[in-house]
C-alpha cells in the first residue's frame, strides 16, 4: 500500500473519479468533504444531499470518510472578500480564493498534519514533474480546464496535489463513473458560485451584506445617461443590462465605487495595451524571463492571447478588452502554467 | 459493530444492545407480530407483553404505567414534553412562559425555538463556568406566567449532573403552575433515575443509551399533568401518542433498563477507575491539557477534555486513523462538526471549545480501550500541535 492521499470529494462526479482511480491506482486512500458554507445554496458543493453523495461513492470505493467543517475561515477568506470586492468595484474570482485558502491553504496544511503524503482533487489540470521542480499543465480536455482557477500553486503545493482526472476529458470522466457505477456519474455540473443560491442570484446576495447604493451611468465623457441600482451589477467589460439604450453597442469601461458611478462607452474605448497586476505568485517561485514571450489568460475560459511580463505589468502584443480589477491574470508558455496575479485597479 | 480493532470512546453517543435485550426482543420481531390494538389471541399476547414491559419500565422509573407513554426515542420524547406541555398550558389559559437552560440537548432547545416563533416567551438559562445551570439566573427567569421549566438531569456533553431538587424547589415556589421536564436521557447508565428525577412532572429517556434499541424512548408524564399530543391517530400511548406500539422495542428497552439498573453500581465504581486512569494518564502526558465540566459532579463515563492549540475536528480523524473512536461538540446533518452550544453556554472561548474532545466510555469499556487512548491521544496531539499553534 502506498503513501496515504486524502481527496477532497464535493460530491460531484469528477471528484468521486479522482478518488476511484487513485483507489484503483492502489492508494491508500481517504475521502475529505469541506463544509464551507453555513448559508442557504441550491448550487453549491456544501447541502446535505451532496456530502451524502460524497459519503457514498466514499463507502462504494471502501474507503474512510470525512467531513471538515472550515465555514468560519470560507467565510473571512472567501465569502466576506467577495462581497468587500464587488462593494469595491471589482470583480473577484471566489473559487480561486478558495483554491487558495482552503483546499491548498487550510486543507494541505491540515493533510500534512494528519500524515497524509498527498491531496488530490477534481481539477482538470495535469501535474508534471522535471528536473526543474513541479509543473501545472493545461486539463487534457481543454474545455474543462481548470489550470487557471489553479494560478497560485507553487513548488510547496504541486509537491503535495493530485489530480487524476486531468488526463481524461469529461466524457471520459463520466464514462469512468458509470462503468464503476458510481452514483455521481449523471449528475450535473456545477456552474454558480457556491455560496449564491440561484434563487437568491449574486444582486440580492450581495445586497444583504453591502446596502445597495444607486448612482449614475456616464459616457466617456462623463455626461450622464442614466441611472444604476447599485455597482454590484456591473462589471467591466459586461455589455448587457446596462439600461441604456443608445443605439450602438455599448461596454462598462470603469465602475467608480467611491462617486457609485458606472462608465460606458464603445469597444474601442474599453480596449487596453497592458494591465498591473497583483499578489504575483510563479510556479517555479520566480518569474520568467523579462519580455519572455507569453499567453496571457484573463477570464476562465477566455482564449488566451500573446503578450509579455514587465515587473508588475503585463503588456499585450495587440489590444485588449481592459481586465476587470479582482480577475486572474494567468501565464502559460504553451501548455504550461508559469504563474499569474490579479489585475489591480 | 463493534470490532475489536477499534477502541469505542462514544458510548455517549449510543451503545451496544445489552444481550439480554436482543434476546428479550426477539420473539416479538416474529412470532408474536400481532398489533397489540386488535381484539383477537394474537392480539392479546403482543398486549400483554407491551403492557408488562410498560410495567417493568415504570417500576424502574420509580413511575406507574399508565404514566409511561412510549415514544420513538429520547428527541420524541423532549419535543412532546416541552411542546406538548407549553401548548396544553397556553390552551388553558396557564402562561405562555418556557424556561430552559443555555445547554440542553438541541431536542429541547430546538423545541424551545419552535415555541419562541409560536409566540412563546422563551428564557435560556445560563450555566457556570463547572457546567452545572445557574440557579440564581434560574430563579430570576422564573414567573406567575412560567409554563414549562426544562432542565436536563445530566449534559450530555460534558457529563454534569444537575441539581434537581434545587431546581424543583425553586419551580415550586416562583412558579408553582409550572411544569417541570427534565432531559434524563444520559443519565440512565449512571445514576439511579427513579430517585434523581422524582421531582420532576415529565422525564425523557431514550433505551439506546442504555442497551436497548435505537428509534424507542420514553417519557414518564405524572399523573395530573397535562400535555398536548405530537403525534394524532389511533390513540395510543393514552392518546399521547398514536402509532401501532413498538412491543418489540419495549421489550427490549425494559429489559436493557432492568440489566442496566441491576449491574449500575458495579458498572459505575469500575467505568469510573478506567476513566480515572484515563484523565490521570492524559494529564500526565499532555500537562497542558484541560478538561472540562466540573470532575466531582459528573458521571463515571465521561471524561471531556481540550488540547490548546489542536482542533478537535483534525484530532478526531487522526484518532479514527489510529482505530479510536470519540466525538467532539454535535454532529449536524452532514456530519461536520460544528462549534458546541454547550462549550459556548458554560463561557469557554472559542479556540478552546475547538480544541476539545469527548471521551465517553460505558459498561462495555476496558482497560485495553483506555491503553489504546493513552497510546495514540498524545502523540495525535503532539503531530497536530504545530497546526493549531500556527492559527492561534
Amino acid at each position: 500500500m502506498s503513501a496515504p492521499v486524502l481527496v477532497a470529494m464535493s460530491g460531484g462526479v469528477d471528484s468521486s473519479v479522482a478518488a476511484a482511480l487513485l483507489v484503483e491506482t492502489g492508494h491508500d486512500v481517504t475521502g475529505v468533504t469541506l463544509k464551507l458554507w453555513g448559508g442557504e445554496s441550491d448550487s453549491g458543493c456544501c447541502s446535505v444531499g451532496d456530502v451524502e453523495d460524497a459519503r457514498r461513492v466514499a463507502a462504494q470505493l471502501d474507503i474512510p470518510h470525512y467531513v471538515f467543517n472550515f465555514a468560519d475561515d470560507f467565510e473571512a477568506k472567501v465569502v466576506a472578500p467577495y462581497a468587500d470586492d464587488y462593494a469595491s468595484g471589482r470583480t473577484p474570482n471566489p473559487c480561486v480564493e478558495c483554491n487558495r485558502s482552503m483546499k491548498f491553504g487550510r486543507l494541505l496544511e491540515r493533510a500534512d498534519a494528519l500524515g497524509f503524503e498527498a491531496v488530490a482533487t477534481g481539477h482538470h489540470a495535469r501535474r508534471r514533474a522535471s528536473e526543474s521542480g513541479y509543473h501545472l499543465v493545461r486539463g487534457a480536455d481543454l474545455a474543462k480546464d481548470q489550470s487557471y482557477v489553479l494560478y497560485m500553486l507553487g513548488q510547496r503545493e504541486l509537491a503535495r496535489a493530485r489530480f487524476p482526472v486531468g488526463e481524461l476529458t469529461k466524457t471520459e470522466v463520466r464514462a469512468h463513473a458509470a462503468r464503476l457505477g458510481l452514483r455521481t456519474a449523471a449528475k450535473p455540473e456545477s456552474m454558480d458560485v457556491c455560496f449564491i443560491s440561484r434563487r437568491e442570484g449574486r444582486e440580492r446576495f450581495l445586497g444583504s451584506r453591502v446596502p445597495a447604493r444607486p448612482g449614475a451611468v456616464v459616457d466617456a465623457a462623463g455626461v450622464v445617461v442614466g441611472h444604476h441600482e447599485g455597482i454590484a451589477g456591473f462589471t467591466i467589460g459586461q455589455r448587457r443590462g446596462l439600461g441604456v439604450s443608445t443605439g450602438e453597442r455599448r461596454y462598462v469601461l470603469d465602475v467608480d465605487a467611491a462617486t457609485a458611478t458606472v462608465t460606458i462607452g464603445s469597444r474601442t474605448d474599453l480596449l487596453r495595451d497592458a494591465a498591473r497586476v497583483e499578489a504575483l505568485t510563479f510556479a517555479a517561485g520566480s518569474p520568467p524571463p523579462a519580455h519572455h514571450e507569453l499567453l496571457l489568460q484573463v477570464r476562465a475560459h477566455g482564449t488566451p492571447v500573446a503578450g509579455w511580463l514587465d515587473g508588475d505589468v503585463v503588456r499585450f502584443a495587440t489590444p485588449q478588452p481592459r481586465v476587470a480589477p479582482g480577475q486572474v491574470v494567468a501565464f502559460y508558455d504553451g501548455d504550461t502554467l508559469l504563474g499569474g496575479g490579479i489585475a489591480a485597479a | 459493530m463493534r470490532s475489536d480493532a477499534l477502541a469505542y470512546l462514544d458510548y455517549a453517543a449510543t451503545t451496544p444492545m445489552r444481550p439480554e435485550a436482543v434476546a428479550a426482543m426477539s420473539p416479538y420481531l416474529s412470532d408474536v407480530f400481532a398489533n397489540p390494538s386488535g381484539g383477537h389471541a394474537a392480539a392479546r399476547a403482543a398486549k400483554t407483553a407491551l403492557e408488562e414491559a410498560r410495567e417493568e419500565i415504570a417500576a424502574l422509573l420509580g413511575t406507574e404505567p399508565f404514566e409511561v407513554v412510549l415514544t420513538g426515542g429520547g428527541t420524541e420524547a423532549d419535543n412532546l414534553a416541552v411542546k406538548g406541555a407549553a401548548r396544553a398550558a397556553r390552551d388553558a389559559g396557564r402562561g405562555r412562559g418556557v424556561v430552559t437552560t443555555a445547554f440542553e440537548h438541541k431536542g429541547v432547545l430546538a423545541a424551545c425555538d419552535h415555541l419562541e416563533r409560536d409566540g412563546f416567551r422563551v428564557k435560556r438559562v445560563a450555566i457556570d463556568r463547572g457546567g452545572i445551570v445557574d440557579l440564581d439566573d434560574l430563579a430570576a427567569a422564573l414567573d406567575g406566567d412560567t409554563a414549562v421549566v426544562s432542565v436536563m438531569l445530566v449534559n450530555n456533553e460534558i457529563g454534569t449532573i444537575q441539581p434537581l431538587d434545587d431546581v424543583a424547589a425553586l419551580v415550586r415556589e416562583r412558579a408553582p403552575q409550572a411544569v417541570l421536564h427534565t432531559d434524563a436521557v444520559q443519565a440512565v447508565p449512571w445514576i439511579d433515575v427513579a430517585a434523581a428525577a422524582a421531582p420532576a412532572d415529565l422525564v425523557a429517556v431514550s433505551a439506546h443509551k442504555f442497551g436497548g434499541p435505537k428509534g424507542m424512548g420514553a417519557l414518564v408524564v405524572r399523573e395530573g399533568i397535562v400535555v398536548a399530543p405530537l403525534v394524532e391517530g389511533g390513540g395510543q400511548e393514552r392518546g399521547l401518542r398514536s402509532g401501532t406500539s413498538n412491543v418489540a422495542g419495549a421489550v427490549a428497552m425494559a429489559a436493557a433498563l432492568r440489566v442496566t439498573a441491576t449491574e449500575r453500581a458495579a458498572v459505575v465504581t469500575r467505568v469510573a477507575a478506567l476513566r480515572d486512569r484515563l484523565v490521570a494518564g492524559l494529564a500526565a502526558a499532555v500537562p497542558d491539557c484541560f478538561f472540562n465540566g466540573d470532575a466531582a459532579r459528573k458521571v463515571a463515563g465521561n471524561c471531556h477534555v481540550g488540547f490548546p492549540g489542536v482542533e478537535a475536528e483534525a484530532l478526531l480523524v487522526a484518532l479514527d486513523r489510529a482505530g479510536v473512536c470519540a466525538a467532539a461538540g454535535s454532529s449536524c446533518s452532514s456530519g461536520a462538526t460544528e462549534p458546541s452550544h454547550v462549550l459556548e453556554a458554560m463561557g469557554m472561548a472559542r479556540a478552546d471549545a475547538l480544541a476539545s474532545i469527548r471521551l465517553s466510555l460505558g459498561p462495555p469499556s476496558t482497560d485495553a480501550d483506555v491503553d489504546a487512548a493513552l497510546a495514540t491521544i498524545p502523540a495525535a496531539v503532539e503531530r497536530l500541535r504545530p497546526v493549531g499553534a500556527a492559527r492561534a
